[in-house]
């Protein structure tokens, strides 16, 4: 019994020095089973919001309003598919099957970014998603490049550059529909006021009110604080906001030459932590609808999975006999 | 170009364009909604290809008709009949099994009407555009057989479901292979390839398939046809609302 515990006490030690030194954990390392848990409830998570988040974008494929634009739509849904399929595989390598990751998702135990949950009523919604809400998930996923699990560190420098590049995407729409007709611009403001907000909680609770932060932060899954991250975005897109001439709806928004250790940045009002967790719980405008989504289209394919199934073991049996 | 010949390519043109635009649209409606992550991944990006051979080809249907400014005004801004499409590719998709049989049906056909362009056309853009595009369809014909015979000989329900949908597709099929004034003009003039020839391959390949998937054959007639001539299915017109949706909402502005 001592010796087992020595021997997990030496792997410890291990794989802290690998972390400090800054070294990547690979599948068959060694690792804590808190660190492993960690990772597969984020990458889970990661995957999850990258498949219900073709969802709110999808239902704009059929209305976009020009050719090019449909095309990159479609591209852009496309990728996410892709990076949903990445982020499971890098989940697999931690033990845990795509199936299960799925299960918990269709049954509301896994969950996803709350940001799905807002609807996209307007053309100008797919613009606003490109912009902010890629916009914040690159905040929190380049700093994920340098991540200490291996699989999900490569995973994400891939990612990080298709998410550049949709907003981006993002933002040009939303500069085309600010330099349009005043129905454009209002169309175009009328989201960043419905996105806002979600944005800036999309980094999640305050510091001093996140579970999952310290640890986190010491196995160098994340490496800075939630506030950082948003802080950074508030900075980064208010003078793009200003420069197509839209409005960032928060009156209390201001320069602070007090923030970033002094360098300045914007203080932002006070974000509305009760429509954050009332939207985690479930209580979101969109929360039954994308669920419900998911789980039709599951079981409306459970036919065509099982044939596919039947089909691989006719197959191998055929090849089998053959042989 | 005279103008008679101008307005034959200018129909091709926009035959071709349609077909792959509605299409694509109905390919597209799967996203976020397919049976897995992998199909969910391969139909917005086939949705893509045929939607990108519609703009260009639009692109260069503009360029013959002062009338349209430019490959949006084609592809949004027409009155329903100024549609080509075949009544096949505007019909509801049904279940995943119905979806990937038409465009088995689809790109299959497309497959050898592009090889014949790419081997014979007396519109070079045309005929230079072919050679990409029987690369990408030749891969949705791929894509789609592999489903067809996954599904026909997987499960007694699979079967049964694409037994289903060979007979609720077989009433459209025909009008991919029929001819008319324009069909015949068109192979006098070596612009379009003659459908006789691309029908047999077709029918090759098909039931080449079908055996794989323990699938039957039906007899190909021609019972339901109008798409080339702008006359369409009822469905068409919600296609057309969601399609055409902002461009009339919000006339004259840019995107």
């Amino acid at each position: 019994m001592t010796t087992e515990l020595q021997k997990t006490g030496s792997l410890i030690k291990e794989f802290e020095a690998k972390i400090d030194q800054d070294e990547k954990i690979e599948p068959k390392d060694f690792m804590p089973e808190a660190y492993r848990k960690t990772l597969i409830r984020q990458i889970g998570q990661h995957a999850h919001s990258e498949v219900v988040g073709m969802l709110p974008e999808g239902n704009w494929i059929t209305r976009a309003p020009t050719l090019k634009r449909k095309l990159s739509l479609l591209a852009k849904v496309q990728d996410e598919a892709g990076h949903g399929l990445y982020l499971y595989c890098a989940a697999e390598t931690l033990g845990k099957s795509r199936m299960d990751m799925t299960q918990e998702l269709l049954s509301g135990k896994a969950k996803y970014s709350s940001i799905f949950n807002y609807p996209t009523p307007t053309w100008a919604d797919i613009g606003a998603i490109g912009w902010l809400v890629d916009g914040a998930a690159i905040m929190n996923q380049i700093p994920l490049c340098r991540c200490s699990y291996g699989p999900y560190a490569r995973a994400m420098i891939r990612i990080c550059k298709e998410e550049s590049f949709h907003q981006r995407q993002g933002y040009e729409i939303m500069l085309t529909l600010a330099k349009g007709t005043e129905a454009q611009k209002d169309m175009a403001q009328r989201a960043l006021n419905r996105w806002w907000w979600p944005s800036v909680m999309m980094f999640g609770p305050s510091d001093a009110d996140s579970t999952n932060t310290e640890d986190s932060v010491r196995w160098k899954i994340k490496r800075y604080t939630n506030d950082e991250l948003r802080q950074k975005f508030v900075d980064a897109i208010v003078p793009q906001a200003k420069k197509i001439g839209l409005t960032i709806p928060d009156r209390d928004l201001k320069w602070d030459k007090k923030r970033n250790k002094g360098t300045g940045g914007y203080a932002y009002g006070k974000i509305d932590w009760d429509e954050f967790w009332r939207v985690i719980k479930g209580d979101g405008p969109m929360n039954n609808e994308r669920l419900a989504a998911k789980q039709r289209a599951w079981n409306e394919g459970t036919w065509v999975r099982d044939a596919a199934r039947e089909h691989a073991l006719k197959k191998q049996a055929a090849l089998q006999a053959a042989e | 170009m005279r103008k008679k010949m101008t307005d034959m390519v200018f129909e091709g043109l926009l035959r071709l364009a349609d077909d792959n635009l509605i299409l694509g649209h109905r390919t597209s409606e799967w996203c976020g909604h397919a049976p897995t992550l992998e199909e969910d991944l391969a139909l917005p990006n086939i949705a893509l290809d045929l939607i990108g051979h519609a703009q260009a080809l639009y692109i260069l249907a503009c360029e013959l008709n002062p009338k349209y400014a430019n490959e949006d005004a084609l592809a949004f801004l027409r009155l329903e009949h100024e549609y080509k499409n075949v009544l096949l590719v505007e019909q509801e998709n049904g279940h995943f099994g119905n979806t990937v049989l038409r465009l088995f049906y689809f790109s299959t056909f497309m497959k050898y009407f592009w090889e014949a362009l790419k081997e014979q056309c007396c519109f070079e853009k045309l005929k230079k555009f072919s050679e990409k595009a029987v690369l990408e369809t030749s891969y949705h014909s791929q894509y789609s057989s592999q489903w067809v015979i996954t599904l026909g000989d997987g499960t007694e329900e699979s079967n049964r479901k694409m037994s289903d949908a060979i007979i609720n597709l077989e009433p459209f099929v025909g009008e991919l292979f029929s001819e008319d004034n324009f069909t015949r003009e068109s192979f006098q003039k070596d612009f379009f390839p003659e459908l006789g020839l691309i029908c047999e391959k077709w029918k090759a390949e098909v039931q080449s398939v079908f055996t794989k998937a323990n699938l039957d054959l039906p007899n190909i007639t021609l019972k339901k046809r109008g798409g080339r001539n702008g006359e369409h299915t009822e469905v068409f017109g919600y296609l057309l609302s969601d399609l055409q949706y902002m461009q009339r909402t919000f006339p004259n502005s840019s995107w």
